[in-house]
């Protein structure tokens, strides 16, 4: 039987592995190979060893011997030029001839070079092939400096080759603005950069050349921004160029920017014609990498065997060790929002920085990378490819197991260290307390850039300051509780300062008491201090409002905004209610019930807002205030006008309640409810402040909050009347006002106040601080100098005139806005 | 003297500008706030930084989610050096308004636009802009 003649071109290591793989499936097969290069196959991956000591034979991944024992005719130094696809011939630089039966391309890839004036000169490299690096030995002798183009992998590893040659001075200088940009990430860039930066070598980010200086030889590069390196020799490792001009030449399918386009069974456009390795273009994807190159060996030995495998695509992951730098990269290391959450620990102490990204569920693990300490990447790579589903903290993955702590009363500080503190980034409580041990933080922002915590939705930004506070009071130190970077004071200091100076304009509070030009916390914080003191229309300072506030709307997914017309106690007449349906229907908005007993309109254009709230006004309505940390809703069950249980009217109570502190600034909004029996239907135990009807009056429970850490209000007064039910509201809702921080609820406000709830009650009832009358006061000022926003701002065409998306197209609206149709409603576009 | 260098220096502005389009008037713009213009398909925010007697402009597009917001965002100044900024209203990211580079860690980008202030009129350079 004759045996049929296989033709391998080029004999790197993809083509050596394809001879082994075809050795091993079978003996029906001659294999011919003609390489380009003198040498036997040799290992390119870790070139740079030959520099400290690795001799061309221990760098070989065979030998001669091999290839004549398995009967191989192997051809070096003797290049294929042409390829006769109709006679199945190959030609080859020394005129041999030869014909095949199948062909397989193996011709791997050059360096990139790129088109720089002045790369000819004498003294520049690339770094490839051992001849390369013999000539590199021969120049290196006489230079001090040199340089490296290209801070990916290879690159990398150029410079490293640079500082084994004995150049002392040696530079990595790269286009984009991080290292190794296909495998991580900017953070894991800084962190390694640091690293490199200790062995010497110097890396120059963002760095686009646009010469090499010199009149023979170089001396320097000059790159766009006007800078110039000064150099004796460089390395360009800018990538590759995937070798397919055979391919070209006779008329395969291959893409213009490169590569032999590829089946999943590495079939070319010819089907007795094979590419493999990084000449081989699969689904637009050049893979620059062994062991996908290798793999693709396998599926194209083994279609010749008949066998069905097929190359999927290649999992890129990588591991090394560059320059003594464990580096990795598995999976999908550069996932982020929305499409997945990403835990990263950042340690710049000891160099290291883990990132893994998992999906949004918290079941699966989709990738991720390590740079420092890369000893968790198989078991993480298992993770991902097998699927295995994630324990319940995924962080320990990278962080290793921590155990809880016993817990200390309600505070965060009492929570487990596995708890959840920032679910946007899934942040642990010990993943923060550890950051602010080891690494030695102090402030809110540190934290945020170290563990991500508080960067998502910011819902957990309080908590995550109670945390670092907490922390470094347990390691004895002094915190100083300020606002932000613009203001050395805390909230209550600051608005006892604003309260005595009598100041109304921001400008003032910050000229006055602040440095710097402001920014996005201590605005609405001061914003809210202002208006907790003067009650004075909001709108006047509108642009240091939050957003919410600045139009009186609240902001919706798509940039639209969603309306909330306060339904005190959730008592509405069927007039109302066909207004608002009139409304929604007039201006296309979706309508939902909300969980505080009203009726939210979402998805009204800015421009329509006037229009809209007028309506809403002249049928009666006013502003709910859902947009304000504020007095949302006072929610009652239905009380006993109705209910056969019902000891007092809950509905009444809970209207002359919500009327009262309706329009009251406080450092985060306020909730409350009124149950007409111990039934407790309107859920009042779980708001800032719940009245519960007895046999005997009234209980009065403070402090309650459901949300992202519920936690059931506690009882203040029972069987208390009705006035003085609101005697102690006032109190207790004006000392939250005047002493909380900001974007802190009244339960956390608790949780923090030292003494507890014993002292509260001490400050409300027995009035222990003397301060009772001036907050009574402070709330009769409010109650007579509330007005509706909504209306103030509809009369006033001023005003009026801020509601447009184009300021030169004031009627348009923003036409990014887009729709979707669900259950006959509109709703908002995903993002 | 001054008010002649300033003259001065405005008209070499003026003259190195390219493709000027007058936006709005500098009293429609809300001191220390921002305002949203058109210009052809793109929405283009500008940001009046009384503060410090300096005009910005910016895309309106927030990176992080592709919304339109920067211009109902709220400006300030972080660090040291006093960077001006907008934070976005729905997350909270920050950009420079010099720059345009994320302050808030990511990886975002916006693109700014040189702002000419001329006779009460704001005007954008929109050279770059297709």
């Amino acid at each position: 039987m004759t045996k049929k003649n296989v033709i391998v071109i080029g004999n790197g290591m993809v083509g050596h592995k394809f001879c082994e793989k075809l050795i091993a499936k079978s003996n029906e097969f001659q294999i011919i190979v003609f390489g380009e290069e003198p040498r036997i196959a040799y290992d390119r991956v870790h070139l740079s060893s030959y520099f400290d000591g690795k001799t061309v034979e221990d760098l070989s991944l065979s030998s001669l011997d091999w290839y004549h024992q398995n009967n191989i005719q192997l051809y070096l130094g003797d290049a294929v030029t042409e390829v006769n696809r109709t006679e199945k011939i190959v030609h080859t630089q020394s005129g041999r001839t030869q014909n095949y039966d199948y062909l397989v391309m193996a011709t791997g890839s050059a360096p990139f070079v790129p088109n720089i004036p002045g790369v000819e000169k004498e003294g520049v490299f690339v770094y490839r092939t051992i001849e390369d690096l013999d000539k590199m030995k021969a120049h290196a002798s006489k230079c001090k400096t040199g340089a490296v183009m290209g801070g990916g992998l290879l690159g990398l590893e150029a410079g490293k080759a640079l500082l084994d040659l004995g150049i002392k001075e040696t530079h990595i200088v790269e286009f984009a603005s991080r290292l190794m940009p296909r495998q991580i990430d900017d953070a894991g860039s800084k962190l390694l950069q640091g690293k490199l930066a200790q062995l010497n070598l110097t890396v120059h980010l963002n760095k686009n050349t646009s010469a090499v200086l010199g009149e023979k030889k170089i001396t320097g590069l000059a790159f766009a921004d006007g800078s110039e390196l000064a150099l004796d020799m460089l390395v360009i490792s800018a990538g590759i160029r995937p070798r397919d001009e055979i391919a070209r030449l006779c008329g395969l399918e291959v893409s213009s920017r490169g590569g032999i386009v590829v089946n999943g069974f590495m079939q070319t456009s010819d089907e007795s014609i094979f590419a493999i390795g990084e000449c081989a273009l699969f689904n637009s994807m050049i893979y620059g990498l062994v062991a996908p190159g290798y793999e693709m060996a396998e599926v194209a030995a083994s279609f010749l065997c008949e066998g069905d495998k097929q190359f999927k695509g290649f999992d890129m992951s990588t591991k090394l060790k560059l320059i003594g730098v464990d580096v990795a990269s598995f999976g999908d290391a550069f996932i982020s929002e929305p499409d997945c959450t990403s835990i990263i620990f950042e340690d710049t102490h000891k160099g290291i920085y883990k990132r893994i990204n998992i999906t949004s569920d918290g079941k699966q693990l989709l990738g991720g990378i390590l740079i420092g300490d890369a000893e968790a990447y198989n078991m993480l790579l298992q993770t991902v490819n097998n699927k295995i589903v994630l324990p319940p903290n995924p962080e320990d993955l990278i962080l290793g197991a921590r155990g809880g702590e016993s817990t200390v009363g309600a505070s965060v500080m009492g929570l487990p260290d596995d708890a959840l503190i920032c679910s946007c980034e899934a942040v642990s409580k010990g993943a923060i307390c550890n950051a602010v041990i080891n690494q030695d933080l102090k402030t809110f922002d540190e934290v945020k850039k170290c563990t991500k915590a508080g960067s998502g939705c910011g819902g957990c930004v309080p908590m995550v300051k109670d945390l670092i506070n907490g922390t470094l009071t347990e390691n004895g130190m002094y915190i100083k509780n300020v606002l932000c970077e613009h203001f050395d004071y805390s909230r209550q200091e600051l608005l006892d300062l604003i309260k005595m100076n009598k100041i109304e304009t921001y400008d003032q509070v910050l000229d006055t008491f602040g440095k710097g030009d402001g920014c996005e916390v201590c605005k609405p914080a001061v914003a809210s201090i202002l208006a907790s003191l003067w009650n004075d229309l909001i709108l006047k300072q509108d642009t240091i409002q939050d957003s919410n506030d600045r139009f009186l709307a609240n902001i919706q997914k798509g940039g639209t905004y969603s309306v909330v017309p306060r339904i005190p106690g959730g008592e509405i007449t069927p007039d109302k209610l066909i207004v608002i349906g009139q409304v929604a229907k007039e201006f296309n908005l979706y309508t939902k019930i909300t969980g505080g007993q009203r009726i939210d309109l979402f998805g009204a254009h800015l421009v329509d807002l006037p229009a809209i709230w007028s309506k809403l006004i002249d049928a009666g309505f006013e502003s709910g205030h859902a947009y304000g940390k504020s007095l949302r809703t006072v929610k009652s069950c239905v009380g006993s006008t109705w209910c056969r249980f019902g000891l007092h009217d809950s509905v009444s109570f809970a209207i002359e309640i919500e009327d009262r502190y309706k329009g009251l600034r406080s450092p985060h909004k306020l909730k409350g409810g009124v149950s007409g029996c111990i039934r407790e239907c309107a859920e009042a135990k779980s708001k800032d402040f719940g009245i519960i009807a007895t046999e005997k009056g009234w209980n009065l429970y403070i402090c309650g909050n459901g949300g992202s850490k519920p936690q059931h209000a506690e009882l203040l007064a029972s069987d208390i009347d009705s006035e003085t039910c609101i005697k102690y509201l006032d109190r207790f809702l004006m000392f939250y006002v005047r002493t909380a921080d900001p974007l802190t609820r009244t339960a956390t406000w608790l949780n923090k106040m030292e003494g507890g709830m014993a002292y509260l009650k001490n400050v409300i009832i027995n009035d222990s601080l003397g301060i009772a009358e001036e907050l009574e006061e402070a709330m009769r000022y409010h109650i007579s100098t509330y007005a509706c926003e909504w209306k103030a701002a509809i009369e006033n065409p001023e005003m009026r005139k801020r509601f447009s998306h184009f300021i030169n197209a004031p009627e348009e609206k923003d036409p990014s806005v887009k729709f979707e149709t669900m259950r006959d409603q509109v709703k908002a576009e995903t993002w | 003297m001054s008010e002649i260098i300033e003259l001065n220096r405005e008209i070499e502005k003026l003259q190195g500008a390219e493709d000027l389009f007058f936006a709005c008037y500098s009293d429609d713009v809300p001191q220390n706030g921002g305002v949203c213009v058109k210009y052809k398909n793109e929405q283009i925010a500008i940001f009046n930084f009384t503060r410090r007697g300096e005009w910005y402009a910016t895309q309106n597009m927030c990176p992080h989610k592709q919304q339109m917001a920067l211009s109902r965002g709220m400006i300030g100044s972080s660090g040291e050096e006093c960077e001006p900024k907008v934070a976005c209203p729905f997350h909270k990211k920050s950009f420079s308004l010099k720059t345009g580079d994320c302050l808030t860690g990511e990886d975002y980008k916006i693109r700014i636009f040189p702002v000419i202030i001329n006779n009460g009129k704001v005007f954008i350079e929109v050279k770059s802009i297709g």
